[in-house]
């Protein structure tokens, strides 16, 4: 532990909490999620720390309840979109020929479009569930996993000792789990930790819009898009969920850096 | 410039040292001293030889004549005089002056070292007139001369040239036109030579050496490779981990050194290998083996036969772009050829890899050039050894581990290796673990892709004379696939001589290496530099007299 | 055939084919419902006859592959089909917004672009002390705030708090140029901070790239100065990388323009988009969806030729 940055420790600090908060957010709650229980607009008191929002339910319960389910729509896209992509990127890399092409081109054809545009297409004519909202970000999302496993993957599996594997005759579950998987394991952790936030991003944005999480049920973007009259009156309700958002991110970030980072020096140091 | 007294050095170094920082995995970075006190002094038109392996620091040494340190490297300590001035107090604005302009500077690679967006011509010239020294046309003038005097084709054509539209050679040669241009009094070569094929080497060696005879320039020679140095040098600098073994002339280093280290680094490459004679029934035929790589309408290799006999060794010897490597990736299955058999103890081998038997695979086994891409950096040595056991003989646990041992001792490493990381071992011991794991297999061939070629002389020395130990012992054969004459010389019983995806020259080595010869296989075996002042000149010279024989 | 020309003709081929399959996806995706399409649009409580008639003028009593074609026929020749929701044009609906759309992106452009660069630059010849630290901790920030969150805080600070600009964006043709300008400030800050981030960290990236090649300290060992050697050695180099970050990220731009839009309440393609998407309204979404996707393979596409052009090698073959 002592050799942690401090830039990583606050960034662990603060994911950890983040995710706590989503985890017991009935416990932390003060009050319950759709519960009316002020005036429209309420400023922050000692009843409501963070006052209340435009239809007068406290804004700290929302925000604890928005969390809870962006982090879960986040966490279950991210690990989709991982555990394809990755699976995917390294089935590719190591077969090779026309398996790798054949995958490679559909997820060139699928970049081709901006995630952002593909999901507004797939919505107009969707259900915008929770299941269809994971799913829909998972699966979009699994492209860009998929490029980055292929490319580490890649590079690996031209290593002499991969050839080695394959001339002493070891089947593919070998060569991937064991030569080729734990070589790969650190740049794809800290791009899961980047995946997340652009999960994050991704559903707020989609909410925002009206078209993601629905209410009642509460959610980052969500709770800016209920809120978003009140910048007009000089009311920052919809601006904490932005800093929410920001915190998270970052501490993310930091963590993700410091991942990639400590990779880098295992590979580039002298002597 | 040069208005001093001859006698009075050109360059003088006085208790240089040179520091650069490491960055261990999970600590804190420190620095390091790399460097450690060095002195010397250079006379004005004199060439002095830096010689030593890598981490010996010569490089270092050689920029330092610069007043420059490459990434994190620094000067601690000492003083570097030029012309009179000690550099590593003077300003910037001064340091700016001396690079380009008094001394200059010749890289490895050429091809790195030149701008691929520029013309050859203009990155020639483009110190000497900034630095003032020529105006733009003299500059022209002088690298046109310089091309001619180095031997480029098209001297007045080839600086209207990009980077990548000539050889790789032929950029060495326009890289110490650049150094040369602007008539310094000082050129740091750093490896100009090393990597360039053996028969390219000769020419471009030749052709430095003379232009630092008619330009009366002095040199800092920088390179690895003694019998290269003899060629060029008056005086020869040993160096070894940072500090100086022994400082001599030439003639003195090669044929009176002092130190053991020296003496150790002459007499390298002298092992003596008596070939064995051939049996009845060979262990690996190819047959008119011709392949291409997909894609490609070009064949790599072109109707290739070669035997090998049991317990023997036949050494595949060829420059870059033979097809030596191929023909190895062809009998180990990676690359199936498009025509030909490969016939493995007494039956044909299927020419997939994927469709080979377990008994084929086992038998026939591979060791790499770079031992450190060719272990996995997250499995133990123990792990890397025992894997082939467990997975053809199905060993485990004591027994295993048993195994795992005897095989450590028998590479000469011994206890206490097991539970180690690729990255925790040198270079050589790197090597000697890649050994034990194509041991582990008991094969009957293995096959060794320029396994000593990145090690240092006396590194590749141990690991040659382990080898032929070995091959004693399991009765192995070993396919040899090299560029370097020297190594086939140590340990090759039949040898053959590749060029342009074809055996040009085939047979036991000493009719292999006895005249007369083939024109390729003269031309390879005279590329080879010898411990042996003045060798450069006679080579030069027969060649002279032979092409104006013809 | 110049081996250059006959490689950017294999690019644009390519680009052609991409925007091809991209429609064919854009279609089928808006036709991979499991159930009824129009029993979807119209939900549950929809009479049997306005299903029939939204059938009919979705044309699903046709095969999926004649739909294809008839719209991809239709889009090719500038008919981009009928709203389902108010029955008008979608070509002339969209004509103006996507004037308006690509005003807000080219501003946002003009001064995203330099501005990131001389910092990409900044960063760089800084590195590692405090202008780029200061620059990477600002890049983390606003690459981790999404795009809508960045427009209300700018809104709430800015129009609300200093009064400056308005918090809206609405703008039409009688106004003057000056007065769109001061309309589109917010959002064309919005638009700025977000691709700048991303354009400068690869500008960094590309630079420091060409800067740790052999051939800087070539120059170096002439004894060059540092900004002779940018100006002569790396800047040719880094010429073709920083072009391909300007293009990759004004495709970006071009997603991040639909929700900002939405936040402005500006009148562009993107709102449209978004706000069709809540309507259900198939055509309108293919139609917008195609045209978005066009720009950014259009943007991608100028990318790689620029690359491909500044290539020596490709330049000057041997």
């Amino acid at each position: 532990m002592k050799n942690i940055p401090l830039a990583a420790l606050i960034g662990l600090f603060f994911t950890g909490l983040f995710f706590l908060m989503a985890l017991f957010a009935p416990l932390i709650a003060p009050y319950g999620m759709a519960e009316v229980v002020g005036d429209v607009w309420e400023p922050s008191s000692s009843e409501f720390l963070l006052g209340t929002d435009s239809i007068g339910r406290d804004l700290l319960t929302r925000l604890i309840y928005g969390g809870r389910t962006t982090i879960f729509i986040a966490t279950m896209a991210t690990l989709l979109s991982f555990t394809l992509g990755s699976i995917l990127g390294f089935f590719a890399a190591v077969s090779g020929g026309w398996v790798d092409q054949a995958i490679s081109r559909f997820v060139d054809l699928i970049m081709s479009i901006p995630s952002l545009i593909f999901a507004l297409v797939v919505l107009s004519v969707m259900p915008t569930t929770t299941t269809i909202l994971i799913l829909l970000m998972g699966l979009l999302d699994s492209t860009r996993v998929y490029r980055l496993a292929r490319a580490v993957a890649v590079d690996i599996t031209v290593m002499d000792y991969v050839e080695a594997a394959r001339l002493r005759g070891e089947k593919i579950g070998w060569i991937i789990f064991r030569e080729t998987l734990p070589n790969a394991l650190s740049p794809l952790v800290a791009e899961m930790g980047l995946r997340f936030i652009f999960a994050v991003l991704f559903i707020s944005t989609l909410s925002f819009l009206g078209l993601g999480v629905q209410p009642p049920m509460a959610d980052w973007g969500g709770i800016v898009k209920e809120n978003k009259e009140g910048i007009n009156y000089g009311i920052q309700a919809a601006l904490y969920p932005a800093y929410a958002i920001a915190i998270l991110c970052i501490s993310i970030n930091l963590v993700a850096d410091w991942i990639l980072h400590r990779t880098t020096s295992l590979k580039g140091g002298r002597g | 410039m040069s208005e001093a007294p001859s006698d009075t050095p050109l360059l003088k170094v006085r208790g240089l040292k040179i520091g650069a920082t490491v960055y261990p995995t999970g600590e804190r970075p420190r620095p390091i001293e790399i460097v450690h006190g060095i002195d010397f002094d250079l006379a004005p038109g004199k060439v002095l030889g830096l010689i030593g392996e890598s981490g010996a620091g010569k490089s270092t040494i050689g920029l330092a004549a610069m007043a420059y340190g490459r990434g994190g490297v620094e000067i601690t300590g000492g003083e570097v005089t030029v012309n009179g001035r000690d550099i590593l107090k003077s300003g910037l604005r001064d340091v700016r002056k001396l690079r380009g302009g008094e001394v200059t500077y010749v890289s490895q690679s050429a091809a790195a070292s030149f701008n691929p967006a520029k013309r050859i011509m203009e990155q020639v010239t483009e110190a000497a007139i900034f630095q003032n020294k020529f105006s733009k046309k003299e500059a022209e003038e002088r690298a046109v001369d310089l091309f001619r005097k180095l031997g480029l084709p098209d001297p007045e054509n080839i600086g209207s040239r990009y980077p990548h539209q000539v050889s790789g050679g032929q950029l060495q040669r326009c890289m110490t036109a650049l150094a040369l241009c602007p008539q310094p009094d000082l050129v740091v070569f750093d490896e100009p030579t090393t990597a360039l094929d053996v028969t390219t080497q000769i020419d471009v060696l030749a052709a430095i050496k003379e232009a630092i005879r008619d330009t009366g320039v002095a040199a800092l020679y920088i390179t690895h490779d003694l019998a290269v140095v003899a060629q060029v040098s008056d005086h020869i600098m040993v160096l070894q981990q940072g500090t100086m073994v022994e400082y001599g002339t030439t003639d003195q280093i090669i044929n009176d050194p002092q130190e053991e280290y020296t003496q150790a680094l002459v007499s390298v490459r002298s092992i003596k290998h008596i070939e064995k004679e051939p049996t009845d029934t060979p262990l690996l035929r190819v047959e008119n083996i011709t392949a291409r790589y997909r894609g490609t309408d070009f064949d790599v290799l072109k109707g290739i036969n070669v035997e090998l006999h049991p317990g023997q060794t036949l050494a595949i010897v060829g420059e870059s772009g033979s097809g030596k490597s191929t023909l190895a990736r062809v009998i180990t299955g990676l690359l199936p050829p498009s025509d030909g058999t490969i016939t493995f103890d007494g039956r044909t081998l299927s020419p997939d890899l994927s469709t080979r038997s377990l008994e084929d695979l086992r038998e026939l086994q591979m060791i790499y050039q770079m031992a450190d891409t060719a272990m996995n950096p997250r499995q133990t040595v123990g792990t890397i050894i025992g894997r082939p056991l467990e997975f053809y003989f199905g060993l485990r646990g004591k027994a295993k581990q048993t195994r795992i041992q005897e095989l450590l001792d028998e590479i000469e490493l011994g206890e206490g290796f097991q539970d180690r990381y690729p990255a925790e071992l040198s270079g050589g011991q790197k090597q000697r673990v890649c050994i034990a794991r194509a041991l582990a297999a008991k094969p009957k061939l293995i096959i060794c892709d320029e396994v000593t070629s990145a090690l240092d002389p006396l590194v590749a020395d141990g690991i040659l004379k382990l080898l032929l130990k070995l091959q004693k012992i399991e009765d192995v054969s070993f396919l040899f696939i090299t560029h370097d004459l020297a190594t086939v010389k140590a340990i090759a019983d039949s040898i053959a001589v590749m060029f342009q995806g074809e055996v040009v020259r085939y047979g036991p080595k000493s009719q292999v290496l006895s005249p007369p010869f083939d024109a390729y296989t003269d031309l390879l075996l005279s590329s080879v530099p010898e411990m042996k002042i003045g060798w450069l000149e006679e080579v030069i010279e027969h060649r002279r007299m032979e092409s104006a024989g013809n | 055939m110049h081996p250059i020309l006959k490689l950017i003709a294999q690019r644009v081929a390519l680009g052609l084919m991409l925007l091809f399959a991209a429609s064919i996806l854009i279609f089928g995706g808006t036709m991979m419902l499991p159930g009824d399409v129009a029993q979807q649009i119209l939900g549950q409580s929809a009479t049997p006859q306005s299903l029939a008639n939204l059938r009919e003028s979705l044309g699903l009593n046709e095969p999926a592959i004649s739909r294809y074609f008839s719209w991809l026929g239709g889009f090719l020749q500038g008919d981009l089909g009928t709203a389902l929701t108010n029955g008008r044009d979608i070509g002339e609906s969209i004509s103006g917004r996507l004037g308006n759309t690509l005003f807000l992106a080219f501003w946002a452009a003009v001064i995203s672009v330099p501005l990131a660069i001389f910092l990409g630059l900044l960063a760089v010849r800084y590195k590692d002390r405090i202008p780029d630290k200061l620059i990477s901790a600002v890049t983390l920030t606003t690459i981790s705030i999404p795009e809508f969150m960045i427009g209300y805080v700018l809104i709430y600070w800015i129009s609300i708090k200093l009064g400056w600009f308005s918090s809206v964006a609405i703008i039409n043709d009688s106004m003057t140029l000056g007065q769109k300008l001061n309309a589109i400030a917010i959002p064309v800050m919005v638009l700025t901070l977000v691709v700048l981030a991303h354009m400068m960290r690869m500008t960094r990236a590309a630079i420091l790239n060409v800067m740790q090649s052999a051939y800087i300290e070539t120059a170096e060992l002439k004894g060059m100065g540092m900004l002779k050697i940018i100006r002569k050695h790396a800047f040719p180099n880094a010429i073709a990388p920083i072009v391909n970050v300007v293009m990759l990220n004004l495709a970006y731009l071009v997603v991040g323009v639909v929700v900002v839009e939405v936040v402005f309440a500006y009148p562009g393609m993107g709102q449209y988009l978004v706000d069709h998407v809540a309507k259900r309204d198939v055509p309108v979404v293919q139609a917008c969806g195609l045209i978005f996707a066009a720009v950014y393979i259009g943007l991608n596409l100028i990318a790689d030729i620029v690359s491909i052009l500044a290539n020596p090698r490709l330049r000057h073959p041997k």
